[in-house]
């Protein structure tokens, strides 16, 4: 075994939820200065484990003990965790928006003296901080005007402000494309050059593979085995032999592709940003569905693939200029979310906090919520319908959950994707958009929706993916789309598709003749 | 996968009870309840016995009614995200412009109650049309509002009382009548108690029925038959003091309007889809705007239903007070609110119901009636009032916080003790990945309280 000495050693951490029992005889040991990776299926308690030992769930809610460079730790709350030195990073970012990066980094805990704030200094070490990140974005921009990517930088600018000792990333790529991804993975790598630690969680075992030093593997609420990358010869097939508990033998089911005609079709389509009249998120683009085919949309984070499938789900985003759609051979005007539904689409959004779900509701009335008219009788909801269709659905995606009476605010990330996808699915669409709609799903899941999506082709319907890993896209698709700044530029079989000549379309303007 | 513990086999009975009224949110107005229950005992101690005397009893009803019926719509405008201040203004609005239709034009009284229920449903579409289809806040739509309707009774009445007839004052002074032979108490007041009995009985099973049905976990039959029991002798005991006023008076008939409203709203709240809609427009809007649903429309009928309700409270009162005056309905805006909320809702929308928001008025109102039935001045009953509203809702933040289901928890919460130390953490500061117990909607929003219990 190596020498390095152990920076944290979590003993035995029970950790319980009215009814669910979420970790249960837990054990951690990082060492000093290595990235360790925590692995394991949705709901197993991953992001559980790092809660408790940033204090989100103080001492005393959990049993066990944290031991810290030697020191056995009680944090309260997440700022005496910060201070001893450990700081979490959120997937979902926990930066405002209006604010500067400079505010942002300083938020909580401002330069200065007698509660005025030193801005001359605080700037001067953003700008350290940035440069120590690699960002040269300007610290006065805000949060809102610069993208995931930088943001997630920031975040880490941020702690790194903190005299971080270790860096803990929960889910950090989960919304980065490819590029900013291995930027941040370089980041993690020269702060551990730097002596300090990284625990990351992550579904995408790829980078896993690439970065960890160390893997513990978390499964059903306890810690299976913790593997050394380097002497053990780990690779993705092993982590997920871990995972699941068995070997997966392909990534993609198997699918013959039943294609037939082209039943939906959006020709001309136009479409101006929200707030900025004269500028146009999507200019004069045409694309077609057949029936039973999977179209794969490729494009870099903010290429505009979402605004493009958001304005065609009934003009939920942007100002309609012009355009038209076309299905089954009749124009169809859908001039909000509901015409949309009506006529037979469903558009999962890639943002299921924001966009998709109403947290404070429970599964059952979420599952049914995108089509409450299927189960009612004169506006009336059957409440006995509405528990027996999402417990089907409960049943079949695998919702990891005691009961549909559940909050959905308190299921693990996959599995509000989960209910999402099951919201949609229950409005028996047509078509069926999909907007990253395995962000932050486990491997054993991701094949599970593949074999879904693929289902639901074979029934006939079309299906749009749109997703940022490219891998993913060449599985699942039978023919992909590339966006580049709001344009489509190809539109290649997925049989003829490799990621170079996609990473191609995705990055030049220059618009291939589509037939 | 996680492994699931059965919570209800591990802590038995006091968790058992909590499920009296179903999960979630059904807890949390158990927990209501049993406050009033409290209250109640309170005072019939405190004032010997006078609280809960036929007369007393009668006297609360038809004496809060009405802000009862404001509190069926506040929930809903709540529920959405939004805020009413207007109702005062609107009920005395209305009141003067159908009191004056009766004695200045000899509208008759029905015509003049349709015609009231008119006036509020023009208010609520103007005050509705700025809120859902201009965007302005609620807040700021129903302050104006508030003085353009004070301003507009007055300016009607020209600062005076307008009496109203005879006949009109049924709706908020009227008993059910004598019927029937004499028994001694008032006969429909008793039919009313034996079918609100048989009703709570077959609705007790209905819902067992269902859920036996959807397999979900049941409380016991044992939990049942006590709820059951309590309710009937409750209700019993309610029809016997109704029933044995004074001779004249009985069950009022603005509590028979209540009622029907009461079951009314449950049913459109908890069951059709506009109710659906509802909560979901005021627990996230862009999710449910994506899902479908017209969340102008929605808000839209939210601000229109609720200057419907004031209207009708304001003609209530008016029929009660046998006159409009300048000065009616002053304050009810904050009545009501007050009952939302002790009811369980949230600030920033998407929580509440309509059964706890009548249970939290009559908290409200049983401690406004008592403190005036032992001779507390009014302006003390005043403090009292504002601190229990804010003791009320600071208990139910701080248990949400500890995970615990509002003041069930608190009354709990020794009693379960260390068996069941499972506590839900309080909520983060930070928005987290995965178990947000808050949606991230907008920056804005960071005034909701936790919700750990979903609506229900
Ligand atoms: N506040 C809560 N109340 C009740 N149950 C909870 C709460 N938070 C988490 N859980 C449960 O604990 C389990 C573990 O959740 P956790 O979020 O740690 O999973 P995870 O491993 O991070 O999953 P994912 O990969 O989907 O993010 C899940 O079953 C979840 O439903
Ligand atoms: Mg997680």
């Amino acid at each position: 075994m190596s020498s390095s000495p152990t920076i944290l050693e979590m003993r035995s951490i029970t950790k319980e939820f009215p009814g669910v029992k979420a970790l249960s005889d837990v054990s951690l040991t990082v060492k000093a200065g290595e990235i360790h990776a925590i692995c394991g299926e949705n709901g197993a308690g991953k992001s559980t484990l790092m809660k408790v030992l940033s204090g989100v769930y103080p001492f005393g809610t959990y049993e066990g003990d944290i031991v810290f460079q030697g020191n056995e730790v009680r944090f309260r709350d997440i700022r005496s965790s910060e201070q001893t030195g450990i700081v979490i990073i959120h997937q979902e970012l926990a930066l405002i928006p209006e604010l500067s990066i400079t505010e942002n980094i300083f938020l909580g805990n401002e330069p200065g003296r007698g509660g005025v704030i030193d801005w001359k200094d605080a700037k001067k070490r953003a700008i350290e901080l940035l440069a120590r990140v690699g960002l040269k974005d300007d610290p006065d921009s805000l949060i809102k005007n610069i993208g995931v990517g930088k943001q997630q930088l920031v975040e880490i600018a941020k702690a790194l402000n903190k005299s971080v000792k270790l860096l803990i990333l929960d889910e950090p790529t989960a919304a980065l494309n490819e590029n900013d991804s291995q930027h941040l993975l370089d980041l993690i790598r020269g702060l551990k050059s730097k002596g300090i630690a990284s625990i990351m969680i992550s579904h995408k075992l790829n980078e896993i593979e690439q970065v960890a030093d160390s893997i513990t593997i978390i499964r059903d609420g306890r810690s299976i085995e913790t593997l050394n990358v380097k002497e053990d010869g780990v690779n993705e097939d092993r982590i997920i032999r871990g995972m699941v508990g068995r070997d997966l033998e392909s990534r993609f089911p198997e699918h013959t592709p039943k294609i037939g005609e082209v039943f939906f079709e959006v020709r001309n389509w136009t479409v101006q940003h929200p707030l900025i009249s004269d500028r146009l998120v999507c200019k004069d683009e045409s694309l077609f569905v057949r029936r039973g085919e999977i179209v794969g949309i490729a494009g870099l984070m903010g290429a505009g693939r979402t605004e493009l499938a958001m304005s065609i789900f009934g003009r939920s985003y942007g100002t309609y200029v012009s355009g038209t759609i076309i299905k089954d051979g009749k124009e169809i005007v859908l001039k909000n979310a509901g015409d949309a539904i009506d006529h037979g689409l469903a558009y999962v959004s890639e943002d299921r906090k924001v966009l998709g779900l109403n947290l404070l509701d429970d599964i059952k009335r979420s599952t049914v919520s995108a089509k409450l008219k299927k189960i009612s009788k004169r506006d009336v909801v059957d409440e006995v319908k509405e528990y027996e269709i999402s417990d089907a659905y409960r049943k079949s995606l695998r919702i990891k959950t005691p009961t549909v009476n559940e909050g959905v605010g308190k299921l693990s990330g996959g599995n509000q994707q989960k209910v999402v996808l099951a919201k949609w699915m229950f409005t028996d669409p047509d078509l069926l958009i999909l907007d990253e709609p395995t962000r932050g799903i486990d491997v054993g899941a991701k094949f599970e929706i593949y074999g879904i999506i693929q289902k639901l082709a074979d029934e006939g319907k079309g299906v749009i993916v749109i997703s940022s890993e490219l891998p993913e896209l060449l599985g699942i698709s039978d023919r992909i789309y590339t966006v580049f700044e709001g344009a489509i530029t190809n539109d290649i079989p997925a049989a003829e598709a490799d990621p170079e000549t996609l990473m191609k379309s995705m990055t030049s303007a220059k618009k291939k003749v589509l037939s | 996968m996680t492994q699931i513990t059965e919570a209800p086999k591990k802590s038995g009975g006091i968790r058992d009870l909590g499920k009296m009224f179903g999960s979630g949110s059904g807890a949390k107005q158990l927990g209501i309840l049993g406050a009033l229950v409290v209250i109640i005992i309170i005072f019939q101690v405190w004032t010997g016995g006078l609280t809960l005397t036929p007369g007393n009893l009668i006297a609360l009803v038809s004496q809060y009614s009405y802000i009862l019926i404001l509190a069926i719509g506040m929930v809903m405008v709540i529920i959405a995200g939004h805020i009413d201040l207007s109702v005062g203004s609107v009920a005395a609005f209305s009141g003067i412009v159908v009191a004056s239709l009766m004695q200045n034009f000899n509208v008759p009284w029905p015509v003049a109650i349709v015609l009231g229920l008119v006036v509020g449903a023009l208010i609520g579409a103007w005050q509705g049309f700025w809120v859902a289809y201009v965007g302005v806040p609620a807040f700021i739509v129903t302050l104006a509002g508030m003085l353009i309707f004070r301003g507009g009774n007055q300016f009607i009445g020209n600062a005076n009382s307008v009496a109203v007839p005879k006949e009109f004052q049924f709706i908020g002074a009227g008993y059910l009548p004598e019927i029937g032979p004499d028994t001694g108490y008032n006969n429909l007041t008793l039919l009313l108690g034996i079918v609100v009995i048989v009703a709570i009985v077959w609705r007790e099973f209905s819902a067992r029925r269902t859920q036996a049905e959807m397999g979900s976990d049941m409380a016991p039959l044992w939990v049942s038959l006590i709820k059951i029991a309590g309710l009937v002798i409750v209700t019993g005991y309610a029809t016997y003091l109704f029933s044995s006023g004074r001779v004249g008076t009985s069950f009022p008939i603005s509590g028979i309007i209540l009622g029907v409203l009461v079951l009314l709203y449950s049913f459109v709240t908890r069951n059709t889809i506009f109710g659906r809609h509802i909560y979901a427009v005021g627990g996230n809007s862009h999710a449910a705007e994506l899902s479908g649903v017209n969340s102008r429309r929605v808000n839209f009928f939210v601000m229109m239903n609720m200057s419907v309700l004031a209207s009708l409270a304001g003609m209530i009162f008016v029929a009660r007070s046998t006159a409009s005056g300048p000065q009616d309905g002053l304050n009810w805006e904050l009545d009501a609110i007050a009952a939302v909320f002790i009811g369980g809702a949230a600030v920033a929308g998407g929580v509440g119901t309509v059964t706890g928001s009548i249970i939290g008025g009559l908290v409200m109102a049983v401690l406004n009636n008592g403190l005036q039935l032992v001779g507390v001045p009014s302006d003390r009953v005043q403090i009292i009032k504002g601190l229990v509203l804010l003791a009320a809702v600071a208990i139910d933040v701080w248990n949400k916080s500890q995970g615990r289901p509002s003041i069930t928890g608190f009354l709990t919460r020794k009693r379960t003790g260390g068996a069941v130390a499972v506590e839900t953490p309080p909520v983060p500061r930070v928005q987290d990945d995965t178990n947000a117990l808050e949606p991230t909607v907008g920056a804005s929003e960071t005034n909701r309280p936790s919700s750990v219990t979903p609506n229900n």
